[in-house]
């Protein structure tokens, strides 16, 4: 299985755009299209492809709906592509399950990335038990963290956080889907008291917080744990 | 003194030809039957042969054959049908004549009182509107409908005729056919009954018929068409400016009183005047408002003057201490040549004690003739007070006789120890007191009392009119003259300064709104001033209507008034036809709301609207007058705020037209440089022959990319731009890290970012900022573009956040060429771009989008010069409440 190339959907309206990610993606994926939210999942029920890129603005049904009807039923990773306006949506769209965003215009490497970061997270669950980036060491079965040779001192809910973004590594986690991971359900609104968590875990683990190399924030919509290896 | 044509008139003359009004021919009968129906439609069918456009606009064939037979091949505008309560009545549709726009209409019987909720009260009044749209009309009258004949109709036939049209009409016609019938024929058709009498009225017309009053009737007509025509005959002299035969200009002036007579009066006064054809004034002398003045008369006053303006007089209400003394003021300042006063009513006794009007005008008239017109007494009611009012004569002579009966138990008391001749002041007290309080009448009474009672209770021998010493008649003839002369001062005194009072009052009201009007700015104060006055001084409430589109809008109104969509086309009417309408006027007078347009030399700018407060109240003619006055007045104020508001509209368009060319000079440029780049990279690699070797190509398509990524920073700028004048732009406030804010921003901007040194300087304990994230992040993103673009290359960046009182700031500092010293402030403008001449490209909106972003946060941005050299840019955005 892991020989097959790899399925991918695109969808977009933009017969351009199409055009660029068909001809940028060819080369290394197997490419399928569509146009419209209904086509889409007509498509993902009859082909299975491994991964979808979706574009936010569709006509009719729009792609926070459409993320919506397939989680219904599959797994299969989304990343959504979408224009700055479209904060509110991409937020909703991560928080009905999509697995990652990208802000048009973006680049061919950038999408590239996404596509195989989100293409590793759905093979099956073999998250190493020591992350490591950097200068940075999680050893995930004995709870350690390490700067460089250095052990940092992390309050439960810190590490919380960071096992966490360990777990999905290079993947954006919205503040939602964060607090649920970490402090349950019931505080899925207190930003505040994330950032304040993410602030300190920063000064911990970041040799410079005010340019951190770790934990990378989105703005409008999350945090993202950058993974170099 | 010589008499020329005065050019003014000939060029009014000149232009009423050429404004294209229709021209209006009326078909004079002296009674019902003579035919006036038919020979209208006989013309109509000549006019119709010559090719002209007839339609017939409203007929009343009474169900005759020969008359119906007439209307075939006549074109007929179906009738209007009104609902007035239930009941379904069909008029003239005026407004299908007006869309139909024909050359001529038939409209029968021009004095018709039209149903109500029409919108003009009489036919004529329709006539009028369709003469003023420049169609011509055929119309049919009874010389008995003649406004200035109805009385003397009514004395020859006994019948008073209600349905009137004003003189001014039949002088207004360009041309007058009379349908004259001798009476013996009449009656035989009457007979035959060929006349239509209605069943009702059979038994009055009958009366009517009769052989003395057609005569009477076709004389008259007969001699109103005679004076028409020898109006027409000066008029044509007066075009040809023949002067030789110019009469010597009469004008005439008519006194009224409250007499129920005062309406013959007048119309009598209008007859003399047409003979003589001279101008003429009605006018009511207001000595003061005397108590004795009860609202009946002030209101039938009011009604003489509306019928005396309707007659074509100049109505006017003057002041004055007497009323000879005011009708000779007023006469001589209008060069009047005869006054016209009624024949005293009252008892002649009492003419020796006032003295009689008549008499004091004769004897002061000097070069001014005086006509005096008689009453038939038994023709009129007398006006009865309807309630007994405090106010009321009686009351008051009462009163003073109770004042010289007290006056006469003090003197019984005192009169065994004073002497009577020092008695009689007391009464002198009484007379005073009942002149000052009680009028003239009264203290008259009190004077004539007191010395009866003087001489009856104080002067021996008592309770006989006997004297026994006679130098107390001195006594008496002394009591009574200062009894008079104090009683005449007192009350002219008092008159005037009552008359005084009212005057100042309406003075200091008008000149409180005009100087409320000169402190207000905008239309709207100008406009609410208006309204505040206008309610407080007629007790009314007042809307003002201004033009928009061709039409009025409502603009604004007193509180608790909303005029509804009726008022609003009363509103309009006035606005369209520049003449008052509504209550109080002839046009849709059933309306709830009197309509002035507000006209000033430069047009109509609005309509202003009085609505009573209470139903029932009606403005008196002085009231009327003021409110004249006030709309004169509101009117230029209106006009000079809407000047002031357009000459503002200007500015604003020139500054947006000016901004918008620096946009256009600005943004075009910024979006082409990239383009050509990038269509330029795109368009070398499409011909590419292989010639070009890989390392150039990948430079070649690294710049497009480059310019590519700059292209997206403007268009967002552009659009963030649009957003945040559209109002569109929406703040999140969020608690956000500081260190978070810069660290994003940095983050972003990596790969430009790469070869310059970051110094970030924030204490650990800065609190959070209550901000919007990604806002925040794009002005920093903003502010590090600018350091970047204005500094040099290797130059390092330092940024610096910290707590300052209840507010974070956030500062951006460069090492580059600095902002000059007059430029700090305007390079937050929009399009300010400092000027330089090195190359660096920018639309001047990055710093403006900071701005609104950080004023939207109600937070504050600034640029100071670097100790150093650079610059220093500082943004204040609130801090977030400790959690």
């Amino acid at each position: 299985m892991s020989e097959r190339v790899p399925r991918i959907l695109i969808v977009d309206d933009e017969r351009p755009i199409l055009r660029f990610l068909s001809a940028s993606l060819g080369a290394q994926y197997e490419i399928s299209e569509a146009a419209t939210g209904e086509d889409a999942i007509q498509a993902v029920a009859s082909e299975h492809p491994d991964l979808m890129i979706l574009d936010l603005g569709l006509p009719g049904m729009d792609g926070v709906e459409v993320t919506r009807r397939l989680r219904e039923w599959t797994d299969m990773p989304i990343i959504i592509v979408s224009v700055r306006e479209q904060e509110s949506d991409k937020v909703a769209a991560l928080d009905a399950g999509a697995n990652d965003y990208l802000t048009k215009p973006f680049g061919a490497g950038e999408l590239m990335a996404r596509i195989r970061v989100a293409l590793r997270h759905t093979a099956p669950v073999e998250v190493d038990a020591v992350f490591q980036s950097g200068d940075l060491t999680v050893d995930l079965a004995r709870r350690v963290v390490l700067l460089g040779s250095q052990e940092v001192d992390l309050t439960p809910k810190e590490y919380d956080i960071l096992r966490t973004l360990i777990q999905h590594a290079g993947k954006v986690l919205t503040h939602r889907q964060l607090l649920r991971a970490v402090w349950g359900t019931a505080y899925e609104s207190e930003t505040h008291m994330l950032r304040v968590n993410v602030s300190n875990l920063r000064r911990k683990i970041e040799t410079e917080p005010a340019k951190p190399q770790h934990i990378i924030t989105e703005p409008g919509v999350g945090y993202r744990l950058r993974d170099n290896r | 003194m010589e008499r020329r044509p005065d050019p003014e008139a000939l060029l009014a003359q000149a232009q009423a030809e050429e404004r294209g009004r229709g021209k209006l021919k009326i078909f004079l009968g002296y009674a019902a039957g003579v035919g006036k129906t038919f020979a209208m439609l006989e013309a109509s069918h000549q006019r119709l042969r010559e090719g002209v456009d007839v339609v017939v606009g409203y007929i009343e064939t009474h169900k005759r054959a020969e008359t119906e037979s007439m209307l075939a091949g006549l074109d007929v505008l179906p009738r209007a049908s009104i609902d007035y309560r239930g009941i379904k009545l069909t008029e003239m549709d005026v407004d299908a004549i007006l869309r139909r726009h024909p050359e001529l209409v038939l409209v029968d019987e021009m004095a018709h009182t039209n149903a109500p909720g029409v919108r003009h009260a009489k036919r004529y009044q329709d006539i009028e509107e369709i003469l003023d749209a420049g169609i011509d009309v055929y119309t049919t009258l009874n010389i008995q409908h003649l406004e200035s004949l109805n009385d003397a109709v009514a004395q020859v036939t006994g019948v008073i005729v209600h349905e009137t049209v004003p003189d001014s009409v039949i002088d207004e016609a360009s041309d007058i056919e009379v349908i004259d019938l001798p009476p013996e024929e009449l009656l035989v058709r009457l007979k035959e009954g060929k006349v239509y009498i209605p069943d009702q009225a059979a038994r009055a017309i009958q009366e009517f018929f009769r052989q003395g009053n057609l005569t009477a009737l076709r004389e008259m007509s007969l001699r109103r068409a005679a004076e028409r025509v020898d109006d027409q005959m000066r008029s044509y002299m007066r075009t040809r400016a023949i002067p030789s035969v110019w009469p010597a200009s009469e004008r005439l002036l008519v006194c009224i009183s409250p007499s129920p007579h005062a309406e013959k009066i007048v119309r009598a006064a209008r007859r003399l005047a047409d003979e003589l054809n001279a101008d003429w004034f009605v006018v009511y002398v207001e000595v003061a408002t005397r108590p004795e003045l009860n609202p009946n008369h002030r209101a039938r006053i009011d009604q003489t003057l509306h019928l005396a303006e309707s007659l074509g007089a100049k109505a006017r209400t003057i002041a004055g201490r007497s009323i000879p003394e005011a009708v000779f003021n007023y006469a001589h300042k209008h060069n009047i040549t005869k006054i016209v006063v009624g024949k005293p009513l009252r008892p002649r006794w009492r003419e020796w004690f006032s003295g009689s009007v008549v008499d004091q005008l004769v004897y002061a008239s000097g070069d001014i003739d005086i006509y005096v017109i008689g009453a038939n007494l038994e023709s009129v009611q007398p006006l009865v007070s309807p309630a007994w009012r405090p106010h009321r004569p009686a009351l008051r002579y009462a009163l003073s006789l109770g004042l010289v009966g007290l006056a006469t138990l003090v003197g019984l008391l005192f009169r065994a120890h004073i002497e009577p001749t020092n008695l009689v002041m007391i009464y002198l007290a009484a007379v005073v007191i009942s002149a000052v309080y009680l009028g003239r009448g009264p203290s008259l009474l009190a004077a004539i009392a007191g010395v009866l009672a003087f001489d009856i209770f104080l002067v021996p021998p008592y309770y006989t009119f006997a004297v026994s010493d006679t130098q107390y008649v001195v006594t008496f003839f002394v009591l009574l003259t200062i009894g008079l002369v104090v009683s005449t001062l007192t009350g002219r005194v008092r008159e005037q300064a009552e008359a005084a009072v009212q005057g100042e009052a309406r003075a200091t009201a008008l000149y409180s709104l005009s100087r409320d009007l000169a402190s207000a700015t905008n239309l709207e104060q100008v406009v609410n001033t208006i309204i505040m006055h206008i309610s407080e001084v007629f007790g009314r409430d007042v809307a003002i209507f201004l033009p928009k589109d061709g039409q009025v809008a409502t603009f604004a109104h007193s509180s608790g008034y909303v005029p509804d969509e009726n008022e609003l086309a009363v509103a309009n009417w006035a606005f369209q036809h520049d003449q008052p309408a509504g209550r109080g006027t002839d046009t849709l007078p059933a309306a709830s709301v009197r309509c002035h347009p507000l006209k000033t030399g430069g047009g109509i700018v609005g309509v202003l609207g009085v609505h009573p407060s209470q139903a029932g109240s009606a403005l008196t003619l002085e009231q009327r007058q003021s409110l004249l006055g006030f709309a004169d007045q509101a009117a230029l104020s209106i006009e000079r705020a809407m000047l002031a508001e357009q000459a503002k509209q200007a500015e604003l368009l020139a500054a947006a037209d000016k901004l918008q060319t620096a946009l256009l000079n600005s943004i075009s440029h910024d979006l082409r440089t990239p383009l050509v780049a990038i269509t330029g990279t795109l368009s070398t690699l499409e011909q590419d022959d292989q010639h070009l070797d890989a390392a150039t190509q990948r430079s070649l398509i690294h710049t497009a990319r480059e310019e590519a990524d700059r292209l997206n920073r403007l268009v967002g700028n552009l659009l963030d731009m649009t957003r945040i004048e559209a109002g569109a732009m929406k703040v999140k406030l969020e608690a956000c890290d500081v260190e978070d804010l810069v660290g994003t921003a940095i983050g972003q901007m990596e790969e430009r970012l790469e070869g310059r040194t970051i110094s970030v300087n924030i204490p650990a304990d800065t609190p959070m900022a209550r901000v919007d994230f990604v806002l925040i992040v794009h002005v920093l993103n903003n502010l590090l573009d600018n350091a970047l673009k204005y500094s040099p290359k290797d130059s390092p960046l330092e940024i610096q956040g910290r707590r300052a009182q209840n507010e974070i700031q956030i500062t951006v500092m460069d090492r580059g060429i600095g902002i000059p010293r007059d430029d700090l402030q305007k390079v937050f403008d929009k399009f300010h771009r400092v000027q330089r001449p090195e190359q660096v490209t920018g639309t001047g909106l990055g710093l403006s989008i900071c701005r609104g972003i950080v004023e939207a946060h109600g937070g504050r941005i600034w640029a100071e010069e670097r100790r150093g050299g650079g610059t220093c840019v500082t943004i204040a955005v609130p801090m977030a409440e400790p959690q």
